[in-house]
């Protein structure tokens, strides 16, 4: 479904993503874990097309997309979530996902009505279909985020930190819901810092620190790997 | 019995908007057969201002172009139709499509170079470029020569329709031009107002609002952020082309200094759209008139004048952001053009009836 080959990007002298190569299988769910300032966040705005890297390739669905504008690789089936929630906050929450919909599927407006309310009741936003976007809760703006990349009707989702910052029963029904769009055949790659809540949908774990993947693999193995304790743990072993 | 989900935009203020609207239209129609061609005047002039004020609320308000440099527009649009007049021979009236046209030949370069800077620096670029505009159009000696051009007696004589008003109303030539381009200002403001409501309506109108209020977001769900914002300047563009046009046929007497003033054609404008209320299409409507009674009182006062503008917009920016119109409907929700899509049916039908 989407591969990585030696991709690199970096701010004037500092190489926040250092030679990055691996790949995702279509159906499969990859977790994504590191220090703060590893790079995670980079390499998603990479994989969207948000940030174009310096050297390198990527291969979506069979397509090279590295030079690919973030809206053409959205048409192609990159949805995303935002770390920071970036919802459109004079929209109401329905109009949201109208707007993805509509855009991210290249269909009127009337032909997607239905999904997005489907969305909308799924990740359980439907009671604030009609409130403005700028006016919710962290929770709400978290599923938001996860509402409004569901709606362009992506093949691969890119989770961003969603369930940091969330209570323990919230977080529950958020994985919940992960794992429903997991099970329909959805690829996904999650950077998340709430390690429970992603070893329980993910099958792979893939480290990075300083830009580089120092381990991909299963994930109660790198979890035990000394490299993982030492740099991302920060344990001394 | 499930019920399907369905979308609807009408507000109970809507419905009554309308009627309310066809009914002043009407008004403003009907109105050269019993107002004085004074008011007829101060209508022309009301009612070219809103256009204007409304393509500058469409890039600012919506796209979040704050352009300087709309008086570029203006003037290549006032001076196609003079060049066309004077050295065509061509009709005045069907000279403001030509408006349009170079408008729009003007604003492609304009873009190109304009979209380049952001924020501060797409504004002062705009207003560079309208005065480069100025100077060049300034050189052009058969049109544009120093002290100012007035187009012919014959070509206004024989304008398109005038002989026809003038039968049909009964009035003097003069007072038939004014009339004729009354109705033509009239045309032009309403379907300027259809034309930016038919687009907030459309899925286009919805990714322009995603794109003002998140750049990067919008790209990410699949919005082309380069073609709307090419869409909307274009499209102001065009329209500001025309008003020009139509503006200096009624005054029927040019200069560059006139015809390319950023203090007329943009700060005015700015004034009126920022007073009413920036992103609504009700805000520049208000703000025209509140303009025109200030100009009215104030007239008289000289420099007073446009220091009392100033203190009032910056009181607006200060105490009320969102304009005058934002006040209003904050206070009443209410919203005579409705572009917010609503959910209803389905689930939120059912949750409705338990709550009942």
């Amino acid at each position: 479904m989407l591969a990585l080959q030696n991709v690199s990007k970096s701010f004037g002298v500092l190489k926040v993503t250092d030679d990055v190569t691996f790949d995702v299988p279509a159906g499969q769910a990859l977790g994504i874990i590191g220090p703060n300032g590893a790079g995670k966040s980079t390499l998603f705005n990479l994989i969207t097309g948000n940030l174009m890297s310096d050297s390198g390739a990527i291969v979506f669905d069979g397509q090279d997309v590295t030079r690919t504008s973030a809206m053409r690789r959205c048409l192609g089936g990159v949805g995303r979530s935002f770390q920071i929630p970036q919802p459109f906050e004079k929209l109401t929450v329905f109009e949201n996902l109208l707007v993805a919909a509509s855009h991210g599927r290249s269909a009127s407006e009337a032909h997607v009505t239905q999904i997005c309310a489907e969305v909308l009741e799924r990740t359980g936003l439907l009671p604030k279909a009609n409130a403005a976007a700028g006016s919710l809760s962290l929770l709400e703006r978290k599923r938001l985020e996860l509402a409004r990349a569901m709606a362009t009707g992506p093949k691969l989702l890119l989770l961003d930190e969603i369930a940091g910052g969330l209570t323990e029963g919230e977080c529950q029904s958020l994985v919940q819901t992960i794992r429903e769009i997991h099970a329909e055949g959805v690829t996904i790659i999650w950077i998340e810092h709430v390690l429970h809540a992603l070893t329980s949908v993910v099958e792979r774990l893939l480290v990075l620190d300083f830009g580089r993947v120092i381990g991909i693999g299963d994930p109660a193995r790198i979890m035990e790997s000394r490299e993982v304790k030492e740099i991302y743990l920060g344990a001394e072993v | 019995m499930d019920m399907p989900y369905a979308v609807t935009t009408r507000t109970s203020a809507s419905a009554i908007a309308l009627i309310l609207g066809l009914s002043v239209l009407a008004l403003l129609f009907a109105a050269p057969a019993f107002v004085s061609r004074g008011l007829i005047q101060d209508l022309f002039f009301i009612l070219t201002m809103l256009v204007l004020a409304q393509f500058w609320n469409l890039l600012a308000g919506y796209g979040g172009l704050v352009s300087v440099g709309q008086q570029a527009f203006v003037g290549i649009g006032a001076y196609a139709l003079y060049g066309s007049v004077i050295l065509g021979g061509a009709d005045p009236v069907s000279a403001l499509l030509l408006s349009g046209a170079a408008a729009l030949v003007l604003a492609v370069p304009t873009a190109f170079f304009a979209f380049r800077l952001h924020g501060a620096y797409f504004a002062i670029g705009t207003w560079v470029i309208a005065e480069v505009a100025r100077l060049i159009i300034a050189q052009w000696h058969a049109v544009a020569g120093g002290t100012g051009t007035s187009l012919p007696r014959d070509a206004l004589r024989e304008m398109m329709l005038v002989s026809w008003v003038q039968d049909t109303l009964g009035v003097r030539a003069s007072a038939a031009r004014d009339i004729l381009a009354y109705w033509l200002a009239l045309a032009l403001a309403v379907a300027t107002i259809a034309v930016i409501y038919w687009l907030l309506r459309s899925k286009r109108g919805l990714a322009l609002a995603a794109v003002r209020d998140n750049t990067e977001a919008a790209k990410s769900v699949g919005v082309d952020a380069g073609r709307m914002k090419w869409l909307v300047f274009l499209t102001a563009s065009f329209g500001t082309g025309i008003a020009g046009g139509l503006i200096y046929l009624q005054k029927a007497r040019i200069s560059p200094d006139a015809a390319f003033s950023v203090t007329d054609w943009t700060a005015y404008v700015i004034f009126i759209v920022v007073i009413g209320g920036l992103g609504t299409i009700e805000g520049p409507i208000l703000g025209v008139l509140v303009f025109f009674a200030l100009q009215s009182l104030l007239a008289d006062f000289g420099t007073w004048y446009l220091m009392a503008l100033g203190l009032a917009g910056i009181a607006v920016m200060l105490f009320a952001p969102r304009g005058l119109w934002g006040l209003i409907s904050e206070r009443t929700g209410l919203q005579l053009f409705p572009v917010q899509r609503r959910l209803t049916g389905g689930l939120l039908a059912q949750s409705n009836r338990k709550e009942t």
